[in-house]
């Protein structure tokens, strides 16, 4: 290759020369774009935190800044003193860890048989959990079979609905069956059932896929509303989205009037209220994220490992 | 010579043959059953709840007690022209996500892939997939308070442009952007880990080919990293058509107000609206099942045309 550019100044010199300027423009408006999107991704975040730490007062004279002057703590501390605050941190935190732990031991102990190809009734059971992905019998079914078992108004109405889903399920499964038959074998020679299997050579060597499926069921459960809107109507029992989503969608005019004011120093304005419980709702999400990005990389690609 | 065996016999080996075959994998059949208890449970009996929408559904009378009244309800939605309201508000804003916010985790992951500094494309990639950890209902909360026609930041940002300010969440015309733009701020960051999972799938000889033949950067992404992907884009595109029927209720319910409802009513809103506050169940069902069976015409299809053109289907 190198034989054939004679000089600067030939023709095939100056075509690479172009070839490169046009890469370097590509390659510019690629880091630009990416990184505009990127800061769109987070720039709305900062608002809501910087705006839950400004007075009130200050937020009126220049909504649009994005530093606040003055730093007021008024709306966290009248959070704090919010009842329902508490009961809905309760509720959220009760459904996501009871709620993500029954998701992962039914995930664990359901793909494992599923990942045995040659189980009798194995392609039964595949078919028919993968017809659920794409029909179910919609809400109002759903409502009144929760209802018939009697969940309405308990947290079980959010958690067993959801128990299992189809994707994951499939996901762990093709894990599951990427572990080496081997070592399957030499446990069964060595006397093992297949409960010592899972338990002591299948589940530790699945912990990346285990993270990554905590870390979704997880936040799915701590941000999910809907179900609590149709199951639950006792508000000491709403999860915490469900009293944001009053608060900050519906203008909380209720909520104003009934609870957050009582016994509050200084009343915190409804507007850097709502930015302080969008804060207090996300803020477990931020601290966990950090922790747990590099195992979504890695647990995206669970269900198309080749080799 | 083996004297022919009687029928039953056959049968009853056989059937011996399979309780031993389950026995001795007992611990693999017994894992299985609350799978198999949760699915049929949750999601195969309320597919026999369907039959409401045959009936003339009552709490009190249960499914079986009720009456029987065929095809009346289907005929009653097909009249409403309510029902025709949110049948074009669901299909046309899953249009304009399926030409807009479709296209964007492809583009994005292709951008995000020709980026060579390391740190740049981690921090990016770790902005880019934070939204979609964030619930609608905080999102909606964000959106509403952030374009208020009052003292909503965008609004303020318009005012001191000098123009008037725009009631976004109230005008129809805006509010499907909104939708729309906000479904690509949550999810099409995380959108491209599927895409940019299948192009490091590329074996890099074929890089190297192109660019001993002279390729531009672009001209390689046209030509080896688009024909690559292809395959994954249109898997995702025909599960995406799967669920055209389907908008998101969180998403939709915390963008709804009484003023947008005309184009923002869809039929998850609907069915909530009609059949949970409204207390019209068989009605509700009805509409349910209507959504359910489009869903799955439109994935069928989608699935055959892709096969007929060539490419995978799901199955």
């Amino acid at each position: 290759m190198l034989f054939a550019i004679r000089s600067r100044k030939s023709p095939d010199w100056q075509k690479r020369l172009q070839a490169s300027r046009g890469d370097k423009v590509f390659s510019t408006i690629n880091y630009v774009v990416v990184g505009l999107f990127a800061l769109l991704c987070i720039f709305p975040l900062f608002y809501v935190l910087s705006y839950s730490l400004t007075p009130y007062e200050q937020y009126l004279k220049n909504p649009i800044r994005l530093i606040p002057t003055e730093l007021s703590f008024a709306a966290y501390r009248q959070l704090w003193n919010f009842p329902l605050m508490w009961t809905g941190f309760r509720s959220t935190l009760f459904i996501t860890i009871v709620g993500t732990a029954i998701n992962i031991v039914l995930l664990c102990i359901s793909a494992y048989p599923l990942s045995k190809k040659d189980l009798k009734g194995r392609n039964f059971v595949m078919g028919m959990i993968l017809f659920t992905m794409f029909f179910n019998g919609g809400m109002i079914p759903n409502y009144y079979l929760v209802r018939s078992l009697h969940l309405i108004n308990t947290y079980w109405s959010l958690i067993l609905p959801g128990a299992i889903s189809a994707y994951n399920l499939i996901l762990m499964r093709n894990f599951v069956s990427a572990i080496p038959d081997s070592l399957e074998e030499s446990a069964i020679i060595d006397g093992a059932n297949e409960l010592v299997i899972l338990g002591k050579i299948i589940v530790p060597l699945s912990k990346p896929a285990i993270a990554t499926f905590i870390l979704f069921h997880a936040v799915g459960h701590w941000n999910a509303y809907f179900n609590s809107i149709l199951y639950i109507s006792d508000r000491k029992l709403w999860p915490l989205m469900l009293i944001v989503r009053e608060m900050v969608v519906d203008s909380g005019a209720n909520m104003v009037q009934q609870g957050v004011t009582a016994g509050a120093q200084e009343l915190a304005q409804p507007f850097t209220l709502k930015m302080a419980i969008i804060v207090v709702t996300i803020l477990p999400i931020i601290c966990v994220y950090p922790f747990v990005q590099k195992y979504f990389m890695k647990g995206m690609l669970l269900g198309s490992v080749k080799g | 010579m083996r004297e022919p065996r009687s029928f039953l016999a056959v049968q009853r080996t056989k059937c011996q043959r399979f309780l031993r075959y389950v026995l001795r994998h007992k611990y693999l059949y017994l894992l299985l059953v609350p799978c198999v208890v949760y699915f049929i449970v949750f999601h195969y009996v309320p597919m026999y709840g369907v039959l409401i929408s045959f009936k003339d559904f009552n709490f009190k009378k249960g499914i079986l007690g009720s009456e029987w009244v065929g095809f009346e309800n289907f005929e009653y939605m097909f009249g409403l022209s309510d029902f025709y309201r949110v049948f074009w508000n669901s299909l046309y804003l899953n249009i304009l996500r399926l030409l807009i916010a479709f296209p964007i985790p492809v583009i994005l992951a292709l951008m995000i892939n020709e980026i060579n500094n390391r740190y740049f494309k981690r921090i990016t990639q770790t902005a880019i997939y934070f939204p979609y950890f964030i619930s609608w209902a905080v999102i909606g909360g964000i959106l509403v308070n952030f374009l208020s026609p009052t003292w909503g930041v965008v609004n303020e940002m318009i005012k001191s442009l000098g123009f008037e300010s725009i009631f976004f969440l109230g005008e129809a015309k805006y509010f499907r952007g909104v939708a729309v733009a906000s479904s690509i701020w949550k999810e099409a960051g995380w959108g491209t880990i599927i895409y940019l999972a299948a192009i490091t799938g590329i074996g890099p000889e074929l890089y190297e080919a192109a660019t001993v033949d002279g390729a531009s950067r672009l001209q390689r992404l046209v030509h080896i990293t688009l024909p690559c992907i292809k395959t994954t884009v249109v898997l995702t595109f025909i599960l995406r058509v799967g669920s055209i029927m389907s908008n998101g209720f969180e998403q939709i319910f915390t963008l709804q107000n009484t003023m947008n409802l005309s184009v923002s009513e869809v039929f998850e809103t609907y069915t909530y609206r009609v059949g949970m506050l409204g207390g019209r169940f068989s009605f509700a069902t009805t509409v349910g099942l209507f959504t359910s069976v489009i869903s799955m015409i439109f994935l069928l299809t989608a699935n055959f045309l892709s096969k007929k053109l060539g490419e995978e289907g799901i199955w």
